[in-house]
């Protein structure tokens, strides 16, 4: 799965959505948040490198709602630490791991008011592995400092955080997450990205030596997959994005 | 109970609203939970004001509708959009201005200081939150040293007792037990809340708690303030394995809303008048 041959035919969103996957590792049961189709994308093809494993749950699709004790019960079971992994993204991702979903400016009165944090606040600290996404990259969405933390990076050593985040993947490369040092760290930069590029864009500090790796396109093999059973099961939850990523194969192949 | 009040429990839309008035504390699911909008036009309609929403735990179109058209004093949610289809226009307007009052909350705080409402306990525990500025603007959330171990910091939610809850769900019967199917956050919220009105699809020939497989998912009726069949009473937001958003309706709810102006228009045609998708 390491061949960077068909780098050209993987599209931008097919190099994401394989970065984020690969990010899943081991797990037995993956959440995706709503509104997160990158993810569901990641997660389903996790789910057939795995022959069905991990779970995947999104509540908000009867079809992939694992719980029948409602909306509380993904929270109850993260809780618990049944849940591997969760995806989060923010309109703001900072250098210490910081994210603010709420309001960009001061907070009474916000240059900028998003949704809300969900359900990040909590999350954040419960699930092991937390992979960030955002799909702009710039100095705009990754800061120096967030102007709101819905959910911080980091926490003091009392509190109790099995969770956290372990990487950030955007457009232009894979950050991972040093819980240590409360950093992130260039991981590797996507093909025909630059690492002066991410340099450029990003607004906050982070370690990494060069010359940094290039991230690893998807095989012919999991282009495959990815075009096939994947697109077919994302064409279902969010018809536009599929076929806007995987074009008509996403609707042929159902 | 006897069969007489039991049977007002099924009322016309109007005269089952009665018990949500100016300044209420009322509690909404999300939309997969099943958004009671007819009523919502119907609240809207009637010009109520003041009201003090909750959102279990997130909002889209209800939310929206009900913060433009000036019906909200102060809202306490996880998040308010439209999903896929992009931001809330009067929700973000309204808030950066401060016409609106926001608690800004996260899921599992919603869901556990319901818990506590259902348990008629003071407060819930709950992990994580600490070091968010969510905690930092919730002077009503407080940090304690959890007493059954050593410098463990936790943050305690009080209780939320809502006035009332109002949802749309498949069915009810002429008892005024009503089932939710496998939305049991539903339950929590007609525990905590101390009245809960539904709109329902249909009613259901039979006694839902009589039936063995219907049962399980049935809310009884003494939770229930009130029941209102309204077909479709979920539009243009979805019904949970019933029926599905109405997206074009949203997409052009949001172009106009987008502005003041285009959302009095929306306003006009739609949630003012009894016109139906």
């Amino acid at each position: 799965m390491d061949e960077v041959a068909q780098a050209a035919v993987a599209g931008p969103q097919e190099v994401f959505i394989y970065a984020l996957a690969q990010q899943i590792g081991q797990a037995r049961h993956v959440a995706v948040g709503a509104n997160s189709p990158l993810p569901a994308a990641a997660a389903f093809l996790a789910q057939q490198w795995g022959n069905g494993m991990p779970i995947v749950s999104m509540q908000e699709f009867p079809r992939y709602n694992s719980f029948t004790d409602g909306g509380r019960e993904l929270f109850d079971a993260a809780g618990q630490g049944r849940i591997d992994v969760f995806f989060l993204s923010g309109a703001q991702i900072d250098g210490a791991g910081n994210i603010n979903l709420v309001a960009v400016g001061e907070y009474e009165h916000p240059r900028r008011r998003f949704a809300g944090s969900f359900g990040s606040s909590y999350l954040y600290f419960v699930v092991p592995r937390v992979i960030l996404f955002r799909t702009e990259h710039s100095r705009r969405t990754l800061v120096e400092r967030v102007d709101f933390v819905s959910a911080p990076g980091t926490s003091p050593p009392n509190v109790y955080r099995p969770g956290g985040p372990a990487a950030l993947v955007t457009p232009r490369c894979v950050f991972t997450f040093d819980r240590v040092r409360g950093r992130f760290r260039l991981e590797s930069v996507h093909p025909e990205h630059s690492v002066d590029e991410v340099h450029e864009h990003t607004g906050f500090q982070f370690d990494g030596s060069r010359p940094v790796r290039t991230t690893a396109a998807p095989s012919e093999e999991v282009l495959r997959t990815m075009r096939g059973p994947v697109a077919a099961k994302l064409f279902e939850l969010y018809p536009s994005f599929a076929v806007q990523v995987f074009g008509s194969a996403a609707q042929s192949t159902r | 109970m006897d069969s007489v009040s039991a049977q007002r429990k099924v009322r016309e839309l109007e005269d089952a609203l009665a018990a949500i008035q100016d300044r209420s504390l009322l509690i909404v699911p999300a939309d997969y939970g099943g958004v009671a909008m007819e009523a919502t036009r119907r609240l809207v309609a009637r010009g109520i004001k003041r009201l003090r929403l909750i959102t279990l735990p997130t909002s889209s179109l209800q939310t929206d509708l009900l913060i433009g058209a000036g019906c909200i004093e102060e809202i306490e949610t996880s998040g308010v959009n439209f999903g896929e289809l992009g931001p809330a226009p009067r929700f973000a307007d309204s808030i950066s201005d401060g016409s609106v009052r926001i608690k800004d909350a996260t899921c599992p705080a919603i869901h556990a200081g319901l818990q506590a409402g259902e348990k008629g306990a003071p407060f819930a525990p709950l992990r994580g939150i600490i070091g968010s500025d969510v905690l930092a603007h919730r002077p009503d959330w407080k940090v304690i040293d959890n007493p059954f171990a050593q410098n463990d910091p936790i943050v305690l939610l009080p209780a939320i007792r809502p006035e009332v809850a109002l949802f749309h769900a498949p069915m009810a019967d002429a008892a005024g037990n009503v089932w939710v199917g496998r939305r049991r956050e539903l339950f929590t919220m007609a525990h905590a809340a101390l009245k809960t009105i539904a709109t329902v699809e249909k009613l259901f020939d039979g006694n839902l708690l009589e039936d063995k497989s219907m049962a399980g998912s049935t809310i009884p009726s003494f939770y229930i303030e009130a029941v209102s069949v309204a077909p479709r009473g979920a539009w243009p937001v979805g019904l949970s394995e019933h029926y599905p958003e109405d997206r074009p309706h949203l997409l052009d709810y949001l172009r106009l809303a987008a502005t003041r102006e285009g959302f009095q228009q929306y306003l006009a045609q739609c949630a003012l008048s009894r016109r139906h998708g």
